[in-house]
Formats: C-alpha cells, structure tokens, sequence
C-alpha cells in the first residue's frame, strides 16, 4: 500500500477520461443492485465522486455530481434534488482538500473521508425531515461507515490503469 | 479589449468553485421544492426514467437470476405438497364459490327491483413486483407494467389476501406502487362487524392506524376492515386489514386504533392492478368550478351524470 500512496516517487499516468466515466457509470449500476433491506451497502456513487474529485480536480466537475445525483434520485424514487445536493457539496469539499490529503497515506485518508460520507448522508436525512418526513432510523448511516472503508481499496483499483508503464516492451511477459 | 490582454488560456478555468457550489446548491434546493411541495416535476422525472430504468433492469438481473434459481430448485422440491394444497384449497372453496355464483345473480335481480345501480365487475391486470424503492422514508415497490401498459396513477393494486395499496406514478415501462403501510397513503375503509365507516393512515413502521374514531367508538382487536368504496378509487369490500390494538385514552377525544394489513404488502410477487370503477361520482357543481382546468381534463371516464352510487 505504501507504493501506492503519496510516498511514492513514481509518477503516475494520467487519469484516461474514458475510464472515470466507465468507473462512475459502474459505480451508479453497483448503487442500483441492492434492495432496501441491505442497509450496509455502501453508496458506491459518492466514494467514485469523492475518489475523482481528490485525484482529478479538473476533470471532475460539480456538474457531473449534480447530474448523477439527479440519476440516483430519479433510480431511489427519491425527492429530486436529494441526491444531487449531497453530491455536489461532497464533490465541491473533496476537490477543495484534494491537495491537502493527498500527502497521506491511505488508511489517515479514509479517517479524513469518513466525516465527508457521514455529512454526505446527514445533509439527505435532513432535509427530508424539514419537509416533514419521520426519522428512519440510525442504521442509515451505516452505508457512510462502510463507504469509508472501502476508500483505500477503491484507491488501488481506481488507480490501476494508471499503474502501467509508459513504455511497453514486447519482450517483457509482464508489463 | 485590447488583444493580449486576457489571461493565457492556460489558467482560465470558469467562475470560482464557490460560485458554481452556490449554482447547483440553489438548483438542488429549488427542484427538491418543486417536487416535494409542488409535484411539479413529474415530466423531468418521466424523461429521467427512460434512461434510468434500462440501466436499473439490468442491473437487477444478477440478483434476480440468483433469486429465481434459488426459487426454481426450492419449488422443484415443494412443487408435490404444493399442488396438493392447493387442490385442498379449491376444494375448500368450491362450495362457496359455487354459491356465489347464484348469489350474485340474485344480488343483480334483487338490485334491479330496487332500482339500485349494478354493482361493477371488477378487472385488472397481473404484474410483478420488481424491486422496492430504496429511499428509507418511503415504503413503495415497483412494478413491471407501466403506461405503455395503459397503467395509470390512482389504480389499486391487490394480491390474493386483499388491497396492498395504490399506483402513485406511472413511468413508461413500470410504475411505483405506494403500499398501505405508507405514510402517505388513506384508504377510506368500512368495519366488518358494525358497518362503521373510517379512514386508515400508513404509519411508515407496516401497521396502519384507524384516525378519527371517537373514543367510545364500537371497536374490538380483531375486527376486520374492508373497503368502503366511498372515494370511487377501490372497488367495495376488498379485505384491507385487521385492528390489532385499540387504546381509549379519557384525555383524548379519538381512540388510537392500530391495524395490521391482511394482504403481503411488503412482500414481493404477483400482483393484480385494478382497473378503477367506471362510475365516478361528479363532484358538486361549485366545486367543479374551483377545480383547475387541468384536473377536470384529468378526471377518469365519467358515467352518465345523474346515476346514483351502488350503496
């Protein structure tokens, strides 16, 4: 995990557009597996935004957070908009501390992401109860927890592709 | 301007992040409005589905495989014990049944001496449920016919054992039923045993509560609940629930009565959405006129104006 973090010399590839919209596009097929009952799955969504957002600042965009935050609504038979807050506000903090948590290695990382997912799912349970819904119990907030815990292996994966050598040798069986 | 004088284009990356934050945190907030308060965005969210319900259908097939399989070997196993109760059911029923045949012919001909109108038949159509919404403060699922089906919102849907609850949206290919056990959801319901007639409220936790009985009101746990059919939605005398608790408390006016719906509304399967009842009861004349132009257009097929209610 080491060489894969910030302590690192190598420099990495960049991020293939392509592939964050095939990774986002994963992500928001994951989101719509489970059923109801499962409240530890984790919202697979918001950790592709986050990840995105920390490494890509550029590229990801708020936009892209409100546009699959309307998707999920939409997929939820949600309020409009629910999702789409939540995601645009986690995309706008994770691209704003992109530069500071960086540096870390993985495991301080997803202790920094935790608080973001918590607010993330906060933020969509209250707004529902101003509008008059009741409380659907604490569990909800295991899908945060969860999401938090899968940071360190969603960075390995993610960053896979970019893992391959410039140059690639024929030769070489593996590259 | 001068040329030259703008920056390269190099560090030109739009207007600041906080500006487009406070964008789409306003657009959020002012659709969440809109749909919540309003439903006025029912069309963004039709358009919306179109995309949406493909990559959802596909999504649930891995799942769906693994269930159906686990179903198929399970009813390979069950399937003799299955059939054989069934064939005890049908006979259980058969002399019921069949005197329900000569009844209703009888009910006909004695409602045609009173000069009453005809009770409807009632149709419908068999769909699946396919999933439950996922959003925790609703309880709704969905099912596999929507509009290109002819489904529309305000149709009731039953299973065998009585009402589970009513279409609320239709989508083009599916349509989402909120269940009784809603927090949203009233049905107008009649008590077996008296004939009162009272209104049943989801409580969001799968029981329902009876609102606005008086706290003297003739009430037992264990009495059942039927359709009353006094909103032109849900057909007369659908079984709807059973009152579990009944609480009389001097410091209120209204016992707190709790039911428990009779029908596996929150299970998943096969399911029949009724066509509503052709007869609708034309409002009053003042207000029809208050009504927007819009939901007058909306209003189901009405029957001939002047035909009385069947009860």
């Amino acid at each position: 995990m080491r060489t894969l973090s910030s302590d690192s010399q190598r420099i990495l590839r960049p991020a293939h557009p392509g592939f964050i919209a095939l990774s986002l596009f994963m992500a928001l097929i994951l989101n719509m597996i489970p059923p109801k009952q499962w409240l530890f799955m984790p919202d697979w969504v918001l950790l592709a935004l986050c990840f995105w957002s920390v490494r890509e600042t550029l590229t990801m965009r708020m936009g892209h957070a409100f546009i699959l935050g309307i998707l999920m609504d939409v997929a939820d038979g949600a309020v409009l908009g629910q999702h789409a807050l939540a995601y645009v506000l986690a995309s706008y903090v994770a691209s704003g501390i992109s530069s500071r948590i960086l540096w870390l290695p993985l495991l301080q990382q997803m202790w920094l992401m935790l608080p973001l997912f918590l607010v993330a799912t906060a933020l969509q349970i209250f707004i529902r109860l101003m509008a008059g819904e009741t409380f659907p119990g604490w569990a909800q907030f295991n899908a945060p927890l969860v999401t938090a815990l899968l940071w360190p292996p969603a960075n390995i994966l993610l960053l896979l592709p970019q893992f391959q050598p410039d140059e690639r040798d024929e030769n070489r069986p593996i590259n | 301007m001068v040329e030259g004088n703008t920056p390269p284009p190099l560090f030109q990356r739009g207007p600041a992040p906080l500006v487009i934050l406070s964008f789409y945190v306003m657009l959020s907030a002012a659709l969440f409005v809109l749909d919540m308060r309003f439903h006025a965005l029912e069309f963004m969210r039709q358009c919306v589905s179109v995309v949406v319900d493909p990559i959802q259908q596909a999504a649930q097939v891995p799942l769906r495989l693994a269930q159906e399989g686990h179903a198929y070997f399970r009813a390979l196993e069950t399937a003799d014990d299955e059939v054989q109760s069934l064939k005890r059911t049908l006979l259980n029923i058969a002399p019921d049944y069949n005197r329900l045949q000569q009844l209703k012919t009888e009910n006909d001909e004695l409602r045609a001496l009173l000069e009453l109108k005809q009770r409807e038949t009632i149709s419908g159509q068999l769909a699946y449920v396919r999933r439950f919404a996922r959003d925790p403060f609703v309880r709704r699922v969905y099912l596999d016919k929507g509009r290109q089906d002819g489904v529309y919102a305000g149709q009731p849907v039953i299973d065998n054992q009585g009402v589970i609850g009513q279409i609320t949206r239709s989508f083009p290919f599916s349509s989402e039923l909120t269940l009784l056990t809603d927090k949203n959801l009233a049905v107008p319901v009649q008590i077996q045993r008296t004939g009162q007639r009272s209104i049943v409220f989801g409580l969001g936790n799968g029981q329902m509560e009876l609102r606005y009985m008086p706290a003297n009101a003739d009430i037992v746990a264990g009495d059942l609940l039927y359709t009353s059919g006094l909103d032109d939605i849900y057909p007369v005398g659908l079984q709807v629930g059973r009152v579990v608790e009944v609480m009389r408390d001097s410091a209120n006016a209204f016992a707190y009565i709790v039911a428990e719906p009779l029908a596996g509304a929150e299970t998943q399967g096969l399911v029949m959405i009724l066509d509503t009842p052709k007869y609708e009861r034309p409002f009053p004349a003042d207000v029809e006129e208050m009504l927007p132009a819009d939901d007058r257009k909306k209003a189901l097929p009405r029957a001939a104006p002047g035909e009385t209610e069947p009860d």
